[in-house]
C-alpha cells in the first residue's frame, strides 16, 4: 500500500465519518455496538455478538451494522449493548445475553420499543461532537 | 410506529422493594387510560445503583430524573409531565437531596469526561479507518506542519497536562529536557506495565483505542528529535498486545509510521517489548533495563531517563494514560485542555473503580471532581445498604481516604495532602465490614513479593515492616511494634532508591492515622 498524504488523510476520515453516521444530527444512524474489551469478552461479548447478528438475520434486518468496540467501562454491567435507532433515544443495554440479544432484535429494532429491564443507562457525551 | 416520549422506571431489585413495581403499573394505566399508548412508551430499567434515592423515574427526552417517587406521585407523572408536558420540580432529584447538586443527571456516564477515552467503546480498535474518521492522526499532521516542535512543547505547556502514571510531573517540561539535549540518538517509551492491583485503565485504553497511543508517541517523537518508540506491555494483556501489534501494522502499512511520514521527512517507528510480570518494572530506570534485555531493576536518578535513559540515550518515557491526552491536545489546542480540571491539575482522570461498589468499572472524570461524587453518584452507592468506609487510591503505594474527606477534591495536590496520592488511578472502595489493618497487610505482601531486592530500606524494611503489620491482624501488637512500624515507615521513604520502596509503607501508614482503633495495643500479661 503507498503511504498516505494529508489529503489522502482527509479523505478517508470524511470517507469514513459519513459510513460511520457521525454526520448525521447526533450521530443517530441505525447501528449495534458490543463492548469488546477483555472484561467484556470474559462475560460472553462473543456470544452476544453471533446472537446479536443471527437474530438480525432472521429478521431480515441485515442492513443494521453490528460493530464491535473496546471497553465502555461499565464493567460490572457486562455484556454491554448501545443501540442506535433513528427516532428513538440511544440507550446502553446491560448483561446482555444470547436471550437479551434476540429481545433486543425482535422489541427494539424491530418494534420500535425499548426493552423492558435491561436498560442501564445511555452514552457520555461525545467530546469530538461539537467537530 | 415512533413514541415522542419515553418513561424510564428504575427496576432493580431495591428499587423493586420500595414500590418500583407499583409505580410502573400506575403510570401504565395512566398512560393508557388518558390514551397516550401511541405517544408514551413505560418501560423498565436494569438498576442504576443509586438506590438510596429510588424508587427512580426518568423521563426522556425531557431528561427529567425524579427520585424518591411514590406510588401516588404515579398519577401526578402522567397527568403533569406525560399528558401535559409539564416536568414536577417536586420531584427533580435538585430538589428533592439533601446534597446540593450543581449538574442535573446522575448516572454512570452522564457525569463523565471522556478525553482519554474519547473513543474506547466508540471506535472498532481494529480498524484504522474508524480512528482516522474521528480526526486521527490529525495532531501529528498539525505537530509536523504547523506546531513544529517548539510549538508542541508550547500546546503543552498551556495544557498543562502532567503525567498520569502517579507522580504527576508536567509533561511540556519532560519533552523539553529531551528535546534540548543534544544526541545522535533519542527514544520514545511508552509504560504500559500497569500493575497496581485493581487498576486496569491502560489496559482499556490499548484495547479500545491503540492508534491514540501510537500517534501520541509519533508526536513526541518529531518534537524531541527520535525515531525510535518502545511499548513496554505486561505480558499479562493479551487482547491489548495483539490489537497493538495489528495497529502498528495497519499504520505502517500506510505510511502513517515508519520513513518518510506525510513526506515531511521525519522517520519514525514502533516496536513492542513485552515484560515479564514484575512490578517493579513500573519504575522507569527499571523499565529501561528491562527493554534493553537486562535485568529490571531500579537505578539512582539523576541522570534522569529524558538526559540518559534508554542505551544511554535522552529518552521520554510517559505513561499510556498521559500519551492518549497528547492528540486530542494538538487537535484542539493546550488552552481546550486547560479550560478542564482544577487549578493545579487540569484535564481529567480514568479511575478504575472496584471494591464494594455497586458500578464498578472504568470513570473518566474532570480533575477535582469530589470522592462523593465519584462514589454515590457515578458508582451509584455501596452495595446492600452498608456504610461507607474508605477509598484506597494510587494502589500498593497510596493511602486510604475516609468519609471525613468525601468532599474534597480529586487532584494530584490534594490527593497528597490526603496522606494518599493519585498513583495510577486504582481505586478500591471499602464497606463497614473491611478490616484496614487487613487490608494494608494485603498491600504489603504485595511490596515485599514485588521489591526487587537491590536496595537494603526496601528488602530488609518492607519484611519487618508485614512482619508487625501481621501482628496487629492477629491481635498481638504491642505500642512497642507501633513506634517501631512508624519509624521503619520513615527510613523505608526516605532512603529507599525508587518509588516501590519509597510508597510501601503508605497504605499502613495512613491506616494506622485514619484507623487507629482498629490498631488495638495488646495489654501486657
Amino acid at each position: 500500500m503507498p503511504r498516505m498524504t494529508l489529503d489522502e488523510l482527509r479523505k478517508v476520515r470524511d470517507k469514513k465519518q459519513f459510513e460511520m453516521g457521525l454526520r448525521e444530527s447526533g450521530g443517530s444512524s441505525t447501528r449495534l455496538v458490543v463492548s469488546m474489551g477483555t472484561s467484556g469478552i470474559a462475560a460472553g461479548a462473543k456470544k452476544t455478538l453471533a446472537a446479536l447478528v443471527e437474530a438480525l438475520e432472521e429478521q431480515n434486518l441485515t442492513d443494521i451494522p453490528v460493530r464491535q468496540t473496546g471497553s465502555m467501562g461499565l464493567e460490572s454491567m457486562e455484556p454491554i449493548v448501545e443501540v442506535h435507532k433513528e427516532g428513538m433515544p440511544t440507550v446502553i443495554y446491560g448483561r446482555v445475553d444470547d436471550a437479551v440479544a434476540r429481545e433486543i432484535v425482535q422489541v427494539h429494532l424491530k418494534e420500535g420499543r425499548l426493552l423492558d429491564g435491561h436498560i442501564v443507562d445511555r452514552p457520555a457525551a461525545d467530546i469530538q461532537g461539537g467537530q | 410506529m415512533a413514541y415522542s416520549t419515553y418513561c424510564l422506571i428504575c427496576g432493580g431489585t431495591a428499587c423493586e422493594s420500595s414500590k418500583a413495581d407499583e409505580i410502573y403499573k400506575r403510570i401504565q394505566a395512566g398512560v393508557s387510560e388518558k390514551k397516550l399508548e401511541d405517544q408514551v412508551q413505560v418501560v423498565k430499567t436494569g438498576c442504576f445503583g443509586f438506590c438510596e434515592q429510588g424508587p427512580i423515574v426518568k423521563v426522556l427526552p425531557d431528561e427529567s430524573f425524579y427520585v424518591q417517587v411514590v406510588p401516588r406521585d404515579a398519577d401526578e407523572i402522567v397527568e403533569e409531565h406525560l399528558n401535559k408536558g409539564r416536568p414536577i420540580d417536586r420531584l427533580q432529584y435538585k430538589e428533592k437531596a439533601a446534597v446540593v447538586e450543581t449538574t442535573d443527571q446522575i448516572s454512570f456516564y452522564q457525569k463523565q469526561v471522556r478525553i482519554v477515552l474519547r473513543n474506547c467503546g466508540f471506535i472498532d480498535p481494529e480498524n484504522i479507518e474508524e480512528y482516522i474518521a474521528r480526526s486521527g492522526y490529525e495532531g501529528l499532521a498539525k505537530a509536523l506542519f504547523d506546531l513544529k516542535p517548539d510549538g508542541v512543547i508550547r500546546e503543552l505547556e498551556k495544557s498543562g497536562l502532567r503525567g498520569r502514571g502517579g507522580a504527576g510531573y508536567p509533561t511540556a517540561r519532560k519533552w523539553a529536557f529531551t528535546k534540548d539535549t543534544k544526541a545522535t540518538q533519542k527514544y520514545i517509551v511508552c509504560n504500559a506495565d500497569e500493575g497496581d492491583p485493581g487498576a486496569y485503565m491502560d489496559r482499556s485504553i490499548l484495547e479500545g483505542d491503540p492508534h491514540s497511543i501510537l500517534e501520541a508517541m509519533a508526536i513526541a517523537g518529531c518534537t524531541v528529535g527520535a525515531s525510535k518508540g518502545y511499548i513496554y506491555i505486561r505480558a499479562e494483556y493479551p487482547l491489548a498486545i495483539k490489537r497493538l501489534q495489528h495497529a502498528i501494522m495497519e499504520a505502517t502499512e500506510r505510511g502513517l509510521l515508519g520513513e518518510d511520514i506525510f513526506g515531511s521527512g521525519f522517520n519514525f517507528e514502533i516496536e513492542i517489548r513485552l515484560g515479564a510480570g514484575a512490578f517493579v518494572c513500573g519504575e522507569e530506570t527499571a523499565l529501561l533495563m528491562s527493554v534493553e534485555g537486562r535485568r529490571g531493576m531500579p537505578n539512582q536518578r539523576p541522570p534522569y531517563p529524558a538526559v540518559k535513559g534508554l542505551w544511554g540515550k535522552p529518552t521520554v518515557i510517559n505513561n499510556v494514560e498521559t500519551l492518549a491526552n497528547i492528540p486530542v491536545i494538538m487537535t484542539r489546542g493546550g488552552d481546550w485542555f486547560a479550560s478542564i480540571g482544577s487549578e493545579t491539575s487540569k484535564g481529567t482522570k480514568v479511575f478504575a473503580l472496584t471494591g464494594k461498589i455497586n458500578n464498578s468499572g472504568l470513570i473518566e472524570v474532570p480533575m477535582g471532581i469530589t470522592l462523593r461524587d465519584i462514589i454515590f453518584n457515578i458508582g451509584g452507592g455501596i452495595p446492600k445498604g452498608k456504610k461507607f468506609k474508605a477509598v484506597q487510591t494510587g494502589g500498593p503505594s497510596g493511602g486510604m481516604i475516609t468519609a471525613d474527606y468525601l468532599d474534597s477534591p480529586i487532584d494530584y495536590e490534594s490527593l497528597t495532602a490526603l496522606g494518599s496520592m493519585m498513583g495510577s488511578g486504582g481505586m478500591i472502595v471499602m464497606d463497614e465490614d473491611d478490616s484496614m489493618a487487613g487490608v494494608a497487610n494485603f498491600y504489603l505482601g504485595f511490596t515485599v513479593e514485588e521489591s526487587c531486592g537491590k536496595c537494603v530500606p526496601c528488602r530488609v524494611g518492607g519484611r519487618q515492616l508485614k512482619r508487625l503489620v501481621q501482628k496487629f491482624v492477629d491481635g498481638e501488637g504491642t505500642q512497642e511494634d507501633l513506634d517501631k512500624i512508624a519509624e521503619i515507615g520513615h527510613w523505608m521513604k526516605s532512603s529507599s532508591l525508587c518509588g516501590l520502596g519509597n510508597t510501601a509503607p503508605n497504605p499502613v501508614l495512613s491506616s494506622i492515622k485514619h484507623f487507629s482503633d482498629e490498631y488495638i495495643i495488646k495489654e501486657a500479661q
